[in-house]
C-alpha cells in the first residue's frame, strides 16, 4: 500500500484543529509558542469551550496570539494580563479565562500582578512560557535567564554578582493558598505536548470549580535568542533548563 | 504481524524547516527535502514512507501545525 | 420621590456608581479619596446589584482590571488621587488606544511627587493634555459640588460609552471631602450581556460564538498605515466631542466687563468674589468650564468681544490659563492667579489679585 492509497483509504488521525486560524504564525522556525498555541487550541476544541473562552495575550513575541487562536482575546499591557483576567473572570464567571505570558512579562515587569492574582485565588488558568530570554526585543536577559547564560544584556554570561539569581517564579507561586494547581511542562516532543495538554485541560476545568488559580509553566526554547538550531535548542533546554526548572506536577489540590 | 501503515502530508509552503518533527519521529521516516519551499526552507518530507506508523508525533510536535496524518490499521490492510 | 441625603463627595461617587448600574469598581487606597472604595465595601453591592468591587494590589493593577472589564463591554470604573493617577497613566493610554469606555475619578491632591494630601488642581495638564503616551484625549468633567459628583458618574459613563473614549471626573480633595446635600440619581439596573450587545454593538470579548468573528481588543498596530488610521479615527471622534459635548456655566456674565474663569472648587470661591465685586459696582462675572475636554473655547472667544479682560483662578501654577489664552488669542488680557500646595485661595485675595493684575491696568 503506497502513500497515496493510505491517504485515500486510511483514517485521518491528525489534522489541525479549527480553533487555530489559517494564518501563518510569525514565530521563528521551531519556536515553542506555536506548539503551546496548538496545545491550548486542541484542549479548547476537545472541551468544546471555544464560545466561552477568553484569552489575555501579553507583550512580547506572543502578543499576536490572538491572530492564531480563534477565540475572543484581550491584549494586555506588559505584565498586566492577570489584572485583566481578574476583572474578566469576576465580571463573567461563566467564561473560561486564561492568561498567556512570557518570562519577561510575568516574572519581571508583571511579577506583582501575577503573584496577587494567584494569592487572591482568581479562578483563571495562567500559562507561563519560560525560555529564559526576551525574544521580541532581541534576546535580552530575563529574570529566568540561567547563571552563565549569554544574552544581549549579559554578553559575557549572567553572573550572580551582577544580576542576582535565576528566578523560579513557579516555585514562589506554588505555596500560595490561592493556587490549586501548579505544573511545569515542556512542549519539545509529542509526548511532552500530550502531557502539557492534560495539564492545560485540568487548569481550564479547575477554573470552573471555584478551586482557585491554576498555573502551568512551559519550559521553552528561543532558538533565535539562544543562537542555536531548533533541534539543538531543544537539546540544550533538556540539558540545561530542566535541571534548574524540573518538570512535573508541583501542586494539585 | 502486520504493521500499522501511516502517511503524513506536510503543507510544504507553510513548513519552516525547523526539523523538530524529524527529531521526534520514532521511525526515522522524515527528513529535510533537498529542495526549498517558497520561503527558502528545506521542508520536511517522508524520506522512508514505508517506515511511517501514523503515530502523529510529528504533527503534534510541529510548532506550525503543518502536518496532517493518516493511518491504516492492520485489519483494514488485510481486507483491502 | 427623590432620594436626598447629606453625604461626602467621595461617598456620593460610590452611591452613584451603584445606582447607575455600574458593573465593577477596582481601586487602591489613597488619601483623599479612600472613602469611595470604603463606601462601596460597606454598601456591598455584590449582594444587591451584583456589582463587583475589588481592592487591587496597586493602582497599576486597578486600571488594568478596568481595562479587562471594559473589554467585556461592562460599565467599570476606578478612582484615585494624583500620585495614583500618575501610576494609572499607562493603562489610560491603552484604554484610549483600544477605544474602551470606562470612568476614572481623580480626587486631586498637591504635587509633584508624594506632595500633600490637601486639595489641588495641578493635574489639569495631565488630564486634559494626555498624561500617558500617544495622541489621545479623555472626556473630562470637573464637578464643583457634591451634587455634580453624583450627576457626573452617570454622565461620565454615558459619554464614555457613546464615543468609546474613557471619561474622567477631575475633582479635588475639597469636593471629595466636603459634605453637602445631594439628590441621588434614580436606580438603574445593570445591563445584561444581550442589552450591552443591543445598545453598543457586538465588539466586546464575551466569547466567540459561531455566528460572529472573534473579537480582539488591542491597541497594537505594527504597520504605520494601520496606526495612522487609528489616530485619524480617534481625532475624528475628538472633533465630534468638541463640537457636541461642551458643557459650561456662566455666573453674572451677561453684562460683565471682567470675567473670571475657574473650574471645580475654585469656581465656588470665585462666585463669592463676583458677588462682593458686584456689591461694589464692579461688573465682574464668571465662566466655569464643566467639561475641560472638550473645552469651551468658542464660548470664551465670544466673551473676548464683550469683556475688558479675563483672569483664571486655579489651584496650580497656571495650567487652564493656557487654554483660555489660546481661546482669547491675544484679543484681551488674560491674567492668572493661583495658590498651591493645598492652599485654597480666599475670595478676598482673588479680589486683590483682580485689582492688581486686571482692573488697574
Amino acid at each position: 500500500m503506497d502513500v497515496k492509497e493510505i491517504i485515500a483509504k486510511g483514517d485521518l488521525v491528525y489534522e489541525k484543529t479549527k480553533v487555530l486560524t489559517d494564518k501563518e504564525m510569525h514565530y521563528c522556525p521551531g519556536c515553542t509558542h506555536g506548539t503551546v498555541h496548538k496545545a491550548i487550541a486542541e484542549v479548547i476544541e476537545e472541551m468544546g469551550i471555544q464560545e466561552k473562552t477568553i484569552g489575555i495575550s501579553p507583550v512580547g513575541c506572543s502578543v499576536f496570539a490572538y491572530e492564531y487562536l480563534h477565540i475572543d482575546w484581550q491584549q494586555a499591557a506588559h505584565g498586566r494580563a492577570p489584572a485583566l483576567a481578574t476583572a474578566t473572570k469576576r465580571l463573567m464567571p461563566e467564561k473560561y479565562v486564561f492568561t498567556y505570558q512570557g518570562d519577561g512579562d510575568i516574572a519581571s515587569i508583571g511579577c506583582a500582578e501575577a503573584i496577587h492574582a494567584c494569592n487572591r485565588g482568581e479562578n483563571i488558568l495562567m500559562i507561563f512560557i519560560n525560555n529564559g530570554i526576551y525574544g521580541m526585543t532581541g534576546g535580552q536577559m530575563a529574570p529566568t535567564t540561567l547563571d552563565g547564560m549569554k544574552t544581549a544584556t549579559s554578553p559575557t554570561g549572567r553572573t550572580v554578582e551582577q544580576n542576582g539569581y535565576t528566578l523560579d517564579l513557579t516555585k514562589m507561586i506554588a505555596p500560595l493558598p490561592g493556587v490549586c494547581y501548579v505544573a511545569r511542562h515542556s512542549a519539545d516532543t509529542a509526548a511532552a505536548t500530550r502531557k502539557l495538554k492534560r495539564a492545560l485541560k485540568k487548569g481550564f476545568e479547575n477554573s470552573m470549580k471555584n478551586k482557585g488559580t491554576s498555573f502551568v509553566e512551559v519550559i521553552s526554547t528561543c532558538n533565535s535568542g539562544w543562537k542555536m538550531s531548533p533541534v539543538a535548542a531543544n537539546e540544550w533546554m533538556r540539558e540545561n533548563m530542566f535541571p534548574v526548572f524540573p518538570l512535573g506536577t508541583i501542586k494539585d489540590e | 504481524m502486520a504493521k500499522v501503515k501511516g502517511a503524513v502530508v506536510v503543507d510544504i509552503e507553510k513548513c519552516k524547516g525547523c526539523g523538530i518533527c524529524i527529531d521526534d519521529c520514532p521511525t526515522d521516516t522524515l527528513a529535510f527535502e533537498r529542495a526549498v519551499n517558497g520561503k527558502g526552507y528545506h521542508y520536511a518530507y517522508m524520506k522512508a514512507p514505508e517506515l511511517c506508523i501514523g503515530c502523529s508525533n510529528c504533527a503534534i510536535s510541529c510548532p506550525d501545525t503543518v502536518i496532517t496524518v493518516y493511518r491504516v490499521k492492520p485489519e483494514r490492510k488485510k481486507t483491502s | 420621590m427623590s432620594d436626598v441625603k447629606l453625604l461626602k463627595g467621595n461617598e456620593v461617587i460610590a452611591e452613584a456608581a451603584i445606582r447607575c448600574g455600574c458593573d465593577g469598581y477596582f481601586g487602591y487606597p489613597i488619601t483623599p479619596q479612600s472613602e469611595v472604595m470604603e463606601t462601596l465595601m460597606e454598601r456591598a453591592p455584590w449582594n444587591t446589584t451584583g456589582m463587583v468591587v475589588l481592592q487591587a494590589e496597586s493602582e497599576v493593577a486597578a486600571i488594568n482590571m478596568v481595562y479587562g472589564g471594559a473589554c467585556c463591554g461592562k460599565k467599570v470604573m476606578t478612582s484615585s488621587s494624583s500620585p495614583g493617577v500618575s501610576l494609572k497613566q499607562e493603562g489610560i493610554s491603552y484604554l484610549c488606544g483600544a477605544e474602551l469606555p470606562c470612568l476614572i475619578v481623580n480626587v486631586q491632591r498637591g504635587g509633584p511627587g508624594l506632595g500633600t494630601i490637601q486639595p489641588s488642581q495641578a493635574d489639569y495638564f495631565q488630564t486634559v493634555k494626555g498624561g500617558g503616551h500617544g495622541d489621545y484625549k479623555l472626556i473630562v468633567l470637573a464637578p464643583n459640588s457634591v451634587q455634580e459628583m453624583n450627576d457626573f458618574v452617570d454622565l461620565g459613563f454615558e459619554l464614555s460609552f457613546k464615543y468609546r473614549v474613557p471619561a474622567m471626573i477631575l475633582s479635588d480633595g475639597m469636593i471629595g471631602q466636603m459634605m453637602e446635600k445631594v439628590t441621588l440619581s434614580p436606580k438603574k439596573p445593570r445591563r445584561t450581556e444581550e442589552e450591552i450587545i443591543k445598545e453598543d454593538g457586538d465588539w466586546a470579548t464575551t466569547g466567540k460564538t459561531a455566528d460572529r468573528e472573534q473579537n480582539v481588543i488591542t491597541s497594537l498596530a505594527l504597520k504605520a498605515e494601520e496606526q495612522e488610521a487609528t489616530n485619524l479615527r480617534l481625532q475624528a471622534k475628538y472633533k465630534e466631542i468638541q463640537e457636541n459635548e461642551v458643557r459650561y456655566e456662566t455666573y453674572k456674565a451677561d453684562d460683565a466687563e471682567y470675567l473670571l474663569v475657574a473650574f471645580g472648587s475654585c469656581s465656588r470661591i470665585c462666585s463669592k468674589t463676583v458677588d462682593t465685586a458686584r456689591e461694589d459696582g464692579i461688573k465682574l462675572g464668571m465662566i466655569r468650564p464643566i467639561t475641560l475636554f472638550p473645552f469651551p473655547t468658542k464660548q470664551i472667544k465670544e466673551f473676548a468681544k464683550q469683556v475688558k479682560g479675563f483672569m483664571t483662578v486655579e489651584m496650580n501654577a497656571g495650567q487652564m490659563v493656557e487654554d483660555v489664552r489660546l481661546a482669547v488669542n491675544g484679543e484681551k488680557p488674560v491674567e492668572f492667579y493661583g495658590r498651591f500646595g493645598g492652599i485654597i485661595p480666599s475670595p478676598e485675595e482673588i479680589r486683590v489679585a483682580l485689582e492688581k493684575q486686571l482692573f488697574n491696568k
